[in-house]
């Protein structure tokens, strides 16, 4: 029967087979727990506790760049070299939610065709949501959940434009930037405050013309800035679609696993970045829930439109509901 | 903070070309609020199964408009089937002749969408039966 059927799985089946589903190495398990957590279901937290300490193993590798680069298509070239080393890889590909309707098309599948069905993978992919700053939590929650599962090597495949990309690449170990020739100077991806969370330089599409000077481009850029006495990264010429270039970059990958930046205070800022992100999506959830039952946001709202009172006044006023957030929470 | 959302696979089953429909469905059901996931040309039925299972999408969509979607659509049914993943909601479009329809509808397909559907019905269909 394929009909109303799922409604009665989804409530029958219990976090816990779940779990242990995962831990059993069932793919549908492990889909099933990134939908739950990805939805916040209830419960999430207390499936992600006991799977943080399964994890721990995998690698987190971020690919950004702007769009068109070739991330998919680089995602899927590297991802088989990985698997051909004896990897087995999870793949998180970010698209983004229409802000609109809230909906999303999700077709980063369609680049990655040499891979979807290597049973060494696992390709999950997921959209931005527009939650504040959840997606950085989001694709974090669900790369240690592939970890739990036991793969080696998640790749975290962002969409590709503006400051999320930098929050979403603090959930990896290692961030490679895509830069392609022909886009103005080469390096407009750059200027967001990308440079300083890149470990890896590629430039793709490599076979085009103006590739070399991207490469120009972006050393002399490296040359003038200060990298805190870490070594350069390095900067790869690729081109995933004809696969040049890939043993050399997923090389660089693997030595950046080992010497990487992951195990100085990289990894404490991190973790603190992390705590932070929770509890501030916590008590921004419980005020939401609060003032949408009291009504008490609505009328804020009202007063500031009719010019009695101003932003400012409100959130003093409404101050009082954080600190018992804050109470509740150490209650629980 | 409950944030779900309905996921909808949608993909081209078979060697036909004619992405156009595949890809006007996927515009408008991402429009009507869900996610969706579209794997492209000449997808393998393993392989749409396969992704359905990795994304746990809701509902796969099957487009085919060569001529195929009896014996395709039996195969997309029979991977479900012995991946124990019969409660995925599935549904076809294309090219189907008004006789075959019946014996898709026995295969345990939920929905059959011939040419002049809207996209609105489509989705509110998909509402309905997931929501169920």
């Amino acid at each position: 029967m394929y009909k109303g059927a799922r409604v009665e799985t989804i409530v029958s089946i219990s976090w816990e087979t779940l779990l242990d589903g995962v831990k059993k190495g069932n793919v549908r398990s492990l889909a099933r727990i990134i939908t739950l957590v990805e939805n916040r279901e209830p419960g999430w937290k207390d499936a992600m506790k006991s799977l943080y300490p399964l994890g721990g193993k995998a690698k987190i590798v971020g690919i950004t760049g702007s769009p068109g680069a070739g991330k998919s298509t680089l995602t899927n070239a590297v991802a088989r070299d990985f698997v051909a080393r004896g990897y087995t890889v999870g793949i998180i590909a970010v698209d983004p939610s229409s802000p609109f309707s809230g909906g999303a098309l999700l077709g980063d599948r369609l680049r990655m065709r040499d891979v979807v069905t290597l049973p060494e993978i696992f390709i999950r992919s997921m959209a931005t949501r527009g939650a504040l700053g959840g997606l950085c939590q989001g694709a974090r929650d669900i790369a240690r959940i592939l970890d739990a599962f036991g793969k080696d090597v998640v790749i975290i495949e962002t969409v590709g434009v503006g400051q999320d990309e930098v929050e979403v690449v603090k959930a990896a170990d290692l961030v490679m930037v895509v830069c392609v020739p022909g886009q103005g100077d080469g390096i407009q991806a750059l200027k967001a405050g990308i440079m300083e969370i890149a470990d890896l330089y590629v430039v793709n599409k490599a076979d085009r013309e103006g590739a070399d000077e991207v490469v120009a481009d972006i050393g002399g850029m490296l040359d003038i800035s200060d990298n805190g006495g870490r070594p350069q990264p390095p900067v790869i010429k690729t081109s995933a679609l004809a696969n040049q270039g890939i043993t050399e970059l997923v090389d660089a990958l693997v030595q950046g696993f080992e010497s990487g930046r992951n195990a100085d205070s990289w990894q404490a800022q991190r973790v603190k970045e992390e705590i932070l992100t929770l509890v501030e999506t916590e008590i921004l959830d419980y005020l939401r829930e609060n003032w949408e039952r009291t009504g008490d946001l609505d009328k804020a709202v009202e007063g500031i439109l009719e010019k009695q009172t101003d932003p400012y006044s409100v959130v003093d006023s409404l101050l009082p509901l954080i600190r018992e957030a804050s109470r509740s929470k150490e209650t629980t | 903070m409950n944030n779900k959302k309905i996921r909808v696979l949608i993909a081209k089953p078979g060697l036909d070309g004619h992405e156009r429909g595949a890809r006007i469905i996927a515009y408008g059901l991402r429009d009507a609020g869900f996610e969706v996931i579209y794997t492209g040309l000449r997808q393998s039925p393993e392989q749409i199964v396969s992704a359905a299972l990795q994304e746990d999408v809701d509902v796969i969509g099957l487009s085919i408009l060569s001529g195929a979607h009896l014996s395709l659509t039996k195969k997309v049914v029979d991977q479900l089937k012995s991946n124990d993943a019969e409660d995925i909601l599935l549904v076809v479009g294309g090219v189907v002749p008004e006789q075959d329809v019946a014996s898709l509808k026995e295969m345990g397909v939920a929905g059959v969408f011939t040419a002049g559907t809207s996209v609105s019905q489509v989705a509110q269909f998909i509402s309905e039966q997931v929501n169920a």
